[in-house]
């Protein structure tokens, strides 16, 4: 293989840099010292002032790089990227009943954006009725009730299926979700081969972060995986898994940390697909991922591309696909929530921007953009609207999109590419010489590790060595600015009147009969151990809600309870 | 202000199932000085003859789950439950994360079952002491069971163990090398055996080797009682109802025996020699208080008097005739 | 850090005791344990309820465990409703001396009202943990003072 440096060209380059920082550099540092005295990234990596050829020594571009749409993938996934088609403007959204949301989702789409996203409030994402104890008081509050089909077919009035992707962040209830999704399609008559989106359905990370978990481990995994084998049967162009590095970030995780642990549950994922007999070919086209971009601009933008590397290289030497679909790593991104403060919230929409822009230049294939009120609720259609605009001016004002991983080739983005490989291949192996991502899920070591890393960062941020704007550097003690930011207001108190009362009208106009041979067919089926997705899609046919299925499913596989600290 | 009254009005009140009140009291007997020793022997004299059951075994190995599914087969039998949790205390710190009962929170809303959180906090005999307190009150206000958890390591939590009625040693698969972790004393000390996470494949292992050394007879304080072991997962909820049977059996086989007696009377010496112990050694602080203070920042004559009045404490008890 | 209070008194227990209480079904526990953790640093005696806790659990165990604070962090939403709750809870059970404090994403449009309900002190992100450390010590010293008279 060719290296891209000559000898001849790096000694000379390594010369004149000793010389630069032998005799140059001493005055100026004198004259003037930096202003710390050591340069990381978020994730803890050290930083030199400045890299060149010589840092990147015997590079062999073939090898590293390649070109985009082939092996290795680290400059794109498709050969055109965005100069054939920009990556989908997907906005996370939802709130109240399912009303509220199908306005909501209808704006968007009106305002430019190209691809849905549902976020479900607390009681749909862990399962429960909206009339359940558990959800009172949450009903619609971070997201939109769903618990029945009803729900579901108010949801998408006016939105034809055959048209659009979604994508659903649900978790442990992602069948019933899906089941949703597939029976209101074929109310629509949209047959399955049009039927387009995602769920996320990654229960491994759930118990890292976002914690939505319902299910132990072994039970989770296995739901999830009976998703997977289902939709990869049956929809076409359905991605049944998006494998979340988002939430492990918000936890607390670092950017290397993101990056390992999000691939680790990839391999598990796929151990487990196969082990049920699928061959990898077969379902690696459709398995796609989610990672976070936070503010460290370089260091995102090297985690993302590092991560098609390194996964078209695991799916390629370890898992033995052929299909080059098969190889790629396919991507949503959400700009980092917990980078966004409440104070100064304004400042929010410059965080976005530049995250969005860190997203691009890494090549996702799906964003969506944080509102600047993310600190403080779900987003108003006028902050909502101003994120979205921030992915159209960079797509169509800044010319970023123009030209194919503009950055490679930059000394600093690909030595730092090469390093967040490097840490993450570590962290991977740990977590293998732990028996893999489900073991080392169950003996606690990932969480350990974000609660570390988190504890770190708010040591570091206390102790004046990570820098926040308008929190702990140029705070301003007048909040009244903040109280100016125009929230989103809605009468949570109907809303969740308005659902508990259409819960008990399904449940009371339904056909009881049939109703309860579904929920007796699927508690058979759980217990059998068989693929649970066609008896789910059976009982949210037959009108059952969402906390009666998951109710099946508790009682069969029993409930989660997070151990104190490990 | 802890008056005599005040107490007298707690203990009343948490006799009638106040639980602020005896919230309350336990904080007093967290930290039992001369002042408060009265409540102690109180509350002892009025003991119902509580089982109390100690619960030991290596972090990890699952007790405070174990103890949650216990507790719901107990309560399904009637018994009131109260559990003493303890949880390390930092060293640098000395502050605590109380996160055993986080397991059990599914039981903190009913009133026949009370759980509250001890740090060792790292005082001489101070854990045991507390724990012991505690123990005396819920057995005066009448909670059946009586469950203290511990990780079994530290000396002072050996001594709370050595004075429950039953004694739980909870192990688990995989835990390394099974002898090793198995050896370190705990060989002796338990009644009953548990093998928890038992849904492991490497669980059977290690049941095996259990069982085998029980039946060799080296498990166990010795005597006629066998120490039987049992298999349990408290994750799918499996062998919670065997465990529960053991303790059962175990207590009839103390009461029947007699050496329920004999441990209630090693807890209460325990628990006096403790209570004497903290009484002498805070009046010596008292007493040393005072007279050190006048002799800050002279480090030799500070050593000196302190060394002085131990001995001439010493000596005064040595010689103390108790009319 | 040490804690300076007042230690011969019997009544008066060594440390403060906190409970950090995530209520609700709220997942994001980063918050949570983060000062959770801090606060052991500091020398505070911490109780995790964990996660999915009810106002009535998180009350029972705040009771059973007799602790000086109530420490709600909330991440989204339904905080004003749960204070609510929370203090008509701890007021029916005669346990209204323990003092509530709130931290989380919470709005500064909500803070009177949450101080209305009774919330005694809400941290905003960003909130240095030494300063909340500072505060709550404070704030359990005076509660124990008031308690002794």
């Amino acid at each position: 293989m060719a290296k891209l440096y000559s000898r001849e060209a790096l000694e000379e380059i390594l010369r004149a840099y000793r010389e630069w920082e032998d005799n140059i550099l001493p005055q100026w540092l004198s004259r003037m010292p930096e202003r710390q005295e050591e340069f990381t990234t978020l994730s803890g990596i050290p930083v030199k002032r400045l890299y060149t050829p010589a840092d990147l020594k015997d590079y062999d571009y073939m090898e590293k790089l390649g070109v985009p749409g082939a092996y290795p993938f680290t400059r794109g996934i498709h050969a055109t990227m965005y100069r054939a088609r920009l990556w989908t403007m997907r906005m996370f959204s939802g709130y109240g009943g399912p009303e509220e949301t199908n306005e909501r989702l209808k704006m968007l789409i009106k305002a430019g954006e190209t691809g849905l996203s549902l976020a479900f409030d607390n009681p749909t994402l862990v399962g429960v009725d909206p009339d359940d104890p558990l959800a009172e008081g949450a009903v619609g509050v971070v997201g939109v009730s769903v618990p029945t089909l009803v729900d579901m077919e108010i949801l998408f009035r006016d939105i034809n299926l055959g048209e659009v992707t979604t994508n659903m962040t649900i978790n442990p209830p992602a069948p019933v979700l899906l089941s949703f999704y597939v029976a209101v399609a074929e109310k629509q008559g949209v047959s399955y081969d049009r039927i387009g989106g995602t769920t996320q359905n990654d229960p491994l990370k759930e118990f890292i972060g976002q914690k939505t978990h319902v299910f132990p481990p072994e039970a989770a995994v296995k739901v999830a995986m009976d998703v997977i084998e289902w939709s990869v049967k049956n929809l076409p162009k359905w991605n049944p898994i998006s494998i979340s590095g988002y939430h492990i970030r918000e936890a607390g995780a670092t950017a290397v940390q993101e990056l390992a642990f999000t691939l680790a549950d990839g391999i598990e994922y796929v151990r487990q697909l196969i082990a049920r007999g699928l061959d990898v070919d077969e379902f690696a086209p459709r398995l796609s991922f989610f990672f976070d971009s936070h503010i460290n601009f370089f260091e995102e933008i090297a985690k993302f591309r590092a991560a098609r590397r390194m996964w078209a290289r695991i799916m390629k030497e370890w898992f033995g696909a052929k299909k080059p679909r098969s190889l790629w790593l396919r991507f949503h991104v959400q700009t980092a929530g917990c980078s966004l403060y409440p104070q100064q919230p304004w400042l929010n929409i410059v965080r976005t921007a530049l995250e969005a822009l860190a997203a691009v230049l890494g090549g996702c294939q799906s964003l969506h953009t944080n509102a600047f009120d993310e600190p403080f609720r779900v987003p108003s259609e006028f902050a909502a609207k101003i994120a979205l605009r921030t992915q159209q001016i960079i797509a169509y004002e800044t010319g970023v999109a123009d030209v194919i991983d503009p950055l490679a080739g930059s000394y600093f983005v690909e030595w730092l590419t090469d390093e967040m490989e490097e840490r993450a291949w570590r962290y991977i192996e740990r977590i293998e010489s732990l028996g893999g991502m489900l073991e080392a899920v169950k003996k606690g070591y990932p969480q350990r590790e974000v609660e570390e890393a988190a504890y770190r960062f708010q040591r570091e941020v206390e102790e004046g060595r990570r820098f926040i704007v308008g929190v702990n550097i140029f705070r301003e003690e007048d909040v009244e600015e903040a109280r100016r930011v125009p929230l989103l207001e809605f009468n949570q108190e109907e809303v969740e009147r308005r659902q508990k009362e259409r819960v008990r009208k399904v449940r009371s106009m339904r056909d009881e009969a049939r109703w309860r041979r579904a929920l007796d067919e699927l508690r058979g089926a759980t217990e059998r151990g068989d693929n649970i997705m066609p008896y789910v899609l059976n009982a949210v046919k037959a009108y059952a809600t969402i906390g009666e299925i998951m109710g099946v499913l508790k009682d069969v596989y029993g409930t989660y309870v997070e151990p104190p600290y490990y | 202000m802890v008056t005599r009254d005040y107490v007298l009005d707690l203990i009343e009140k948490a006799g009638k199932g106040d639980r602020r009140a005896l919230g309350r009291l336990l904080t007093i007997l967290e930290d039992v000085n001369s002042e408060t020793a009265w409540v102690v022997e109180y509350l002892a004299s009025r003991s119902r003859g509580a089982h109390v059951i100690g619960i030991t075994g290596m972090p990890g190995a699952g007790k405070s789950s174990l103890i949650s599914r216990a507790i719901s087969v107990l309560r399904g039998r009637g018994y009131r439950v109260a559990v003493i949790t303890i949880d390390p205390t930092s060293p640098l710190s000395s502050g605590a994360i109380l996160g055993d009962r986080l397991r059990m929170q599914e039981h903190a809303t009913d009133p026949g079952v009370f759980i509250r959180s001890v740090t060792t906090a790292g005082l001489l005999g101070g854990l045991s002491l507390s724990a012991l307190s505690m123990i005396e009150a819920f057995d005066a206000l009448g909670y059946d069971k009586v469950i203290v958890e511990t990780v079994g390591v530290g000396q002072s939590e050996t001594q709370v163990m050595n004075v429950a009625d039953t004694i739980v040693v909870v192990t688990m698969p995989g835990a390394g090398d099974d002898v090793q972790a198995l050896k370190a004393g705990v060989f002796e000390i338990g009644d009953i055996y548990v093998v928890n996470k038992s849904d492991r494949p490497e669980a059977s292992k290690t049941y095996e080797y259990m069982l085998f050394v029980a039946e060799k007879g080296e498990i166990g304080r010795g005597g006629a009682w066998r120490p039987p072991v049992i298999k349990t997962s408290s994750t799918l909820g499996m062998g919670i109802r065997e465990f529960v049977e053991a303790l059962e059996k175990h207590l009839e086989y103390l009461k029947g025996s007699g050496e329920k007696e004999l441990r209630l009377s090693s807890r209460r010496k325990m628990l006096v020699k403790l209570l004497a112990e903290k009484i002498v050694v805070d009046s010596l602080n008292t007493i040393a208080e005072a007279e050190l203070s006048k002799l800050q920042g002279n480090v030799e004559g500070f050593y000196e008097k302190a060394l002085e009045i131990a001995r001439a404490t010493g000596e005064k008890l040595v010689n103390l005739r108790i009319q | 850090m040490s804690m300076e209070l007042t230690l011969s008194r019997p009544t008066t227990r060594r440390k403060v005791k906190v409970l950090v209480a995530k209520i609700g079904l709220d997942g994001h526990d980063r918050g949570a344990k983060v000062i959770a953790r801090a606060l052991r640093d500091a020398g505070f005696e911490v109780v995790y309820t964990g996660l999915r806790q009810t106002v009535d659990q998180v009350v029972a165990a705040a009771i059973q465990e007799d602790v000086d604070i109530i420490g709600v962090n909330q991440h989204e939403g339904s905080h004003v409703y749960i204070a609510r709750k929370l203090l008509e809870k701890l007021r029916e059970y005669g346990a209204d001396d323990i003092l509530v404090v709130m931290g989380g994403s919470i709005p500064v449009v909500d803070l009177d009202v949450l101080k209305n309900i009774g919330v005694r002190e809400v941290f905003l992100p960003g909130t240095p943990i030494n300063e909340i450390v500072d505060k709550l010590l404070r704030i359990a010293e005076e509660r124990r003072s008031r308690r002794e008279v």
